[in-house]
C-alpha cells in the first residue's frame, strides 16, 4: 500500500490517543467546576441563615478548611495531579498552598519556618491583589470626585 | 439552575488556567497571582459582577473571585469612608478567607507532617 504524506499524517492522527491537552482541560473542567458546585451549594445553605457578604465569607472558609483537612493526609495533591488548574484556581488551591508550605517548612521551626515560609506562594497573591485593590480604590475615588 | 451555571461558569475558569499552563511558561504561583489581580481589574471594569450575580460560587470560588472581594471591599469602604478606605477595604473584605488560610495551615502543620508531595 502505497502512501502519500497527507494519508499518513491522517492514519497517525486516528491512532495517537486522545491528545494530553484536551484530557487536560476535560478534567480542570470537571474537578474543578465540582468543587465550584460544591461551592454553590454551601452558598445556598449559609444564605438561609446569614447575610450574602457573611454567607459567601462563610462557603470560603468551609472550602479552606475541607481543603486544609484534604491537604494533611495527602489526598489534595494526589487530586491535584490529575485536575491541574481544576485544584488550582479554586480557593482551594490557594488554601493548599498555605497549608502545604507550613506543613513543609515545620522541620525549620516555628517562626523562622512555618511563619516565614506559610505565604510563599499566596504571598505573592496578596501583595499584587492588594496592591491592585488599593489602585482601584484610588481611581474609584478620584472618580467620585470628578464625575 | 443555579447549581449547573456554578459547575458551567467554574469549570470554564478552572479550563482557562489549564490553557495557561499548557501553553504558558506561567508557573502556578503566577497563574493564582495573574487571577486576583485580573479578579480586581475585571471586577473594577464592571464585568466581574454580573458574572458573580449569575454564576454565584461559580465565579466567586475561583480565585478571580477573590479579586473581585478585594476590588468589591475598597469601593465599599471609599463610599462609606471616602480616601482613607483605600487602606482598608481590600483586605477587610478578605479577612475571612485570610484568616481561614493561616489558622488552618498552623492547625495542619501542628498534626501533618512533611512527605513526599505524590
Amino acid at each position: 500500500m502505497k502512501l502519500d504524506p497527507q494519508s499518513y499524517a491522517k492514519m497517525v492522527r486516528r491512532a495517537a490517543p486522545p491528545s494530553a491537552l484536551g484530557q487536560n482541560l476535560a478534567r480542570a473542567f470537571v474537578i474543578g467546576g465540582g468543587i465550584c458546585l460544591l461551592g454553590e451549594a454551601l452558598r445556598t445553605l449559609y444564605a438561609r441563615h446569614f447575610a450574602p457578604d457573611m454567607a459567601g465569607t462563610l462557603t470560603s472558609v468551609t472550602l479552606i478548611a475541607l481543603s486544609a483537612a484534604a491537604t494533611v493526609p495527602g489526598w489534595y495533591q494526589k487530586l491535584a495531579v490529575r485536575a491541574g488548574a481544576g485544584t488550582l484556581v479554586p480557593i482551594t488551591g490557594f488554601a493548599n498552598s498555605v497549608v502545604s508550605a507550613a506543613i513543609e517548612f515545620k522541620a525549620e521551626g516555628w517562626v523562622s519556618g512555618v511563619g516565614a515560609h506559610i505565604f510563599q506562594i499566596a504571598g505573592p497573591v496578596l501583595a499584587y491583589g492588594t496592591l491592585a485593590s488599593w489602585v482601584w480604590g484610588l481611581l474609584y475615588w478620584a472618580l467620585g470626585r470628578t464625575g | 439552575m443555579n447549581f449547573l451555571w456554578a459547575f458551567l461558569v467554574g469549570g470554564a475558569l478552572c479550563a482557562a488556567g489549564q490553557l495557561l499552563i499548557d501553553l504558558t511558561p506561567l508557573t502556578p504561583a503566577r497563574i493564582l497571582t495573574g487571577y486576583v489581580v485580573a479578579g480586581v481589574v475585571l471586577s473594577a471594569v464592571g464585568l466581574y459582577g454580573p458574572l458573580a450575580d449569575f454564576a454565584g460560587a461559580g465565579a466567586s470560588v475561583p480565585l478571580l473571585g477573590f479579586g473581585h472581594l478585594l476590588a468589591q471591599g475598597v469601593q465599599k469602604a471609599v463610599a462609606e469612608q471616602g480616601l482613607p478606605g483605600i487602606f482598608t477595604g481590600g483586605l477587610t473584605a478578605a479577612a475571612g478567607g485570610i484568616t481561614a488560610s493561616l489558622v488552618f495551615g498552623i492547625l495542619a502543620a501542628l498534626i501533618g507532617r512533611s512527605k513526599d508531595q505524590n
